[in-house]
């Protein structure tokens, strides 16, 4: 960054959308500077380390490291996983964002406080809560183990603990943005004689796409990612019930560094494109003049 | 309505009498789906979050009273709560000195890569625990590439309590940041000029200008990272070295009891630590009506 603190004046130093090339008073380039240094040290270095520990053994064991049965397993269990969770609860914010933001009821309030619940909850608690439905001692387990049904370490309750961790993140983007968008629409549409599925999909959902499309993607990326959840209720059975998460985990314990930072290379790769989608949607959302989050004025 | 036309005068009765009772419960709306959706949801929350969470605290009832308060006065437990909150609090206030930084560069001056170091801010949120736990490990071990200058000064962050505030920080760095930002940026800069040209020293601009605007704002992003790292699991047993009594996080003793499979002190644990963090949660709420209420004065 050029500083050159005498040629700029202090007075013009709060104005906004600063001309990229203009020289910074010393004062403000040591704000700027603390706060890039605090980026660097906290984002960017961990992102750069992630991907010269996966390749610091050169392509070769790189890739044989990923070329792994176990590593595959676990690969294909986190997109099964995130091919359930993330079109469940899809559903369900579409669901829970109509009701609460084209209706008036009573209790809309209380229900919003419960759907943002999951956020306030320990990742190893939303596990434990499956544990004790369906655990050995739990409410069904009996009922479970008689009738011959695995849903604790196994798939079905890897699934439950990601829904149940990513249970928010389409809803409370879809809440606040249908809000704003009031229900005049919508009501045109059927006074017309639309029927709902029609006004659905030919008024709500186009007008709601960016804010849909952002929802899935951080659900998809937490989806992915969830490790004090599904680790938990996993078990931790190699090459069965392993997400690339905890798969990380083994081979870093087992001091396996080249492979563990290979696996998490790929984790941190979804990270980046899901930054970058996220930022293009945002970017496009602008663009078209469709307000995103729903601010209300 | 219109798709019963047999039922001639009746339906009118029908209609009549259903929006008589709807009143009570919801506004009339000519919008269809209500029940649809308003009923799926219910259920779907129900499914996924209100009957895992009752299982915990019907499974703590279970302890009884005196149960539960062995479990928790547990010298080992009460340290690792100790850890937990202390940590977090740490991480909560580092968080809202530079994050405010961040937010104020971010809003108010434009350089170079500005718009991907903005995109990097939201990392924590995309960047899975798991990896974010053994990269930051590998950064402050006292051969890595950070924490070998700690070395040099005989510190030792990996593997001690200072590693979990470092994650936690990691983890808590978007929620302060982008809390604080659209609150920033609706601080007109012509008023902080209007008050500079008015003869306030920088300090009185920062102190009386915007201080107060984005007060509230930074109590919410304390709140949120504050109760984030409370949780958190992945990021940290990594760094931490998980000592009993000095660096040992309550999320990790949850996870240890389980696999003893003393479900009942787990649920203990796990209770305790939702109580501490709603009344933290409601204290810091109050607290920013007050300021609100204070500063509308």
């Amino acid at each position: 960054m050029r500083c050159n603190g005498g040629l700029a004046e202090e007075v013009a130093d709060n104005v906004r959308s600063f001309p990229a090339t203009k020289d910074f008073h010393p004062r403000i380039c040591l704000l700027i500077d603390t706060a890039l240094l605090y980026l660097l040290l906290f984002l960017g270095l961990p992102l750069v380390a992630v991907f010269v520990e996966a390749f610091s053994k050169g392509w070769s064991l790189y890739l044989s490291a990923l070329n792994e049965p176990d590593a595959w397993s676990a690969i294909k269990l986190t997109f099964i996983t995130a091919a359930i969770a993330v079109p469940a609860n899809l559903v369900f914010g579409i669901a829970a964002a109509w009701c609460i933001a084209k209706f008036e009821f009573k209790g809309k309030s209380l229900l919003i406080t419960l759907i943002d619940l999951p956020f306030a909850v320990s990742p190893v608690v939303s596990g434990l809560v499956y544990v004790l439905l369906f655990g050995a001692q739990g409410w069904f387990g009996n009922w479970l183990q008689a009738h011959d049904i695995r849903l604790l370490f196994a798939v079905p309750g890897i699934v439950l603990a990601t829904i149940f961790v990513t249970f928010p993140f389409i809803a409370r983007e879809l809440i606040p943005l249908m809000q704003a968008q009031g229900k005049e629409e919508e009501e045109a549409s059927i006074s017309l004689g639309a029927s709902g599925w029609q006004t659905f999909w030919l008024v709500t959902l186009p007008n709601i796409k960016w804010g849909l499309l952002y929802g899935v993607i951080l659900c998809n990326a937490r989806a992915m990612g969830e490790f004090g959840a599904v680790s938990v209720v996993s078990g931790h059975i190699r090459g069965m019930t392993n997400t690339m998460p905890l798969h990380v985990e083994i081979l870093y314990n087992e001091y396996n560094f080249v492979a563990a930072f290979a696996v998490a290379s790929l984790l941190a790769l979804l990270a980046l494109v899901t930054l970058l989608v996220k930022s293009l949607v945002e970017w496009q959302a602008r663009r078209s003049g469709e307000p995103l989050h729903g601010e209300v004025k | 309505m219109l798709a019963y036309p047999v039922l001639g005068i009746s339906d009118v009765q029908l209609v009549a009498s259903s929006n008589f009772r709807s009143t009570r419960f919801r506004a009339h709306s000519v919008l269809p789906g209500f029940n649809l959706a308003l009923g799926y949801t219910l259920l779907y929350l129900s499914l996924i979050v209100l009957i895992p969470l009752s299982a915990l605290f019907i499974k703590s009832a279970t302890l009884g009273w005196e149960g539960y308060w062995d479990v928790i006065t547990n010298t080992r437990v009460l340290a690792s709560l100790r850890v937990t909150f202390f940590a977090s609090f740490a991480a909560a206030v580092i968080n809202v000195f530079f994050s405010l930084i961040v937010a104020w560069v971010l809003v108010r001056y434009s350089f170079p890569g500005k718009r991907i170091i903005d995109a990097l801010v939201d990392l924590p949120f995309a960047l899975p625990t798991a990896v974010a736990g053994i990269t930051l490990a590998t950064l402050y071990a006292p051969n890595g590439w950070l924490g070998q200058y700690f070395a040099a000064y005989g510190i030792k962050v990996a593997y001690t309590p200072l590693g979990i505030v470092i994650a936690l920080t990691f983890i808590g760095l978007p929620f302060v940041v982008r809390t604080v930002q659209p609150v920033l940026a609706d601080v007109e800069a012509e008023v902080e000029e209007v008050a500079a040209s008015l003869g306030a020293g920088r300090l009185d601009v920062f102190r009386r200008v915007i201080l107060p605007a984005v007060f509230p704002a930074l109590l919410t992003g304390f709140a949120l990272a504050f109760a984030r790292a409370i949780g958190e699991y992945g990021s940290v047993i990594f760094i931490a070295g998980n000592m009993p009594y000095i660096s040992e996080i309550s999320p990790l003793l949850i996870v240890s009891k389980l696999e003893q499979y003393d479900y009942a002190g787990a649920t203990a644990i796990a209770v305790a630590m939702l109580l501490i963090s709603f009344v933290i949660l409601f204290a810091i709420n109050a607290l920013q009506w007050w300021t609100s209420r204070r500063g509308s004065r």
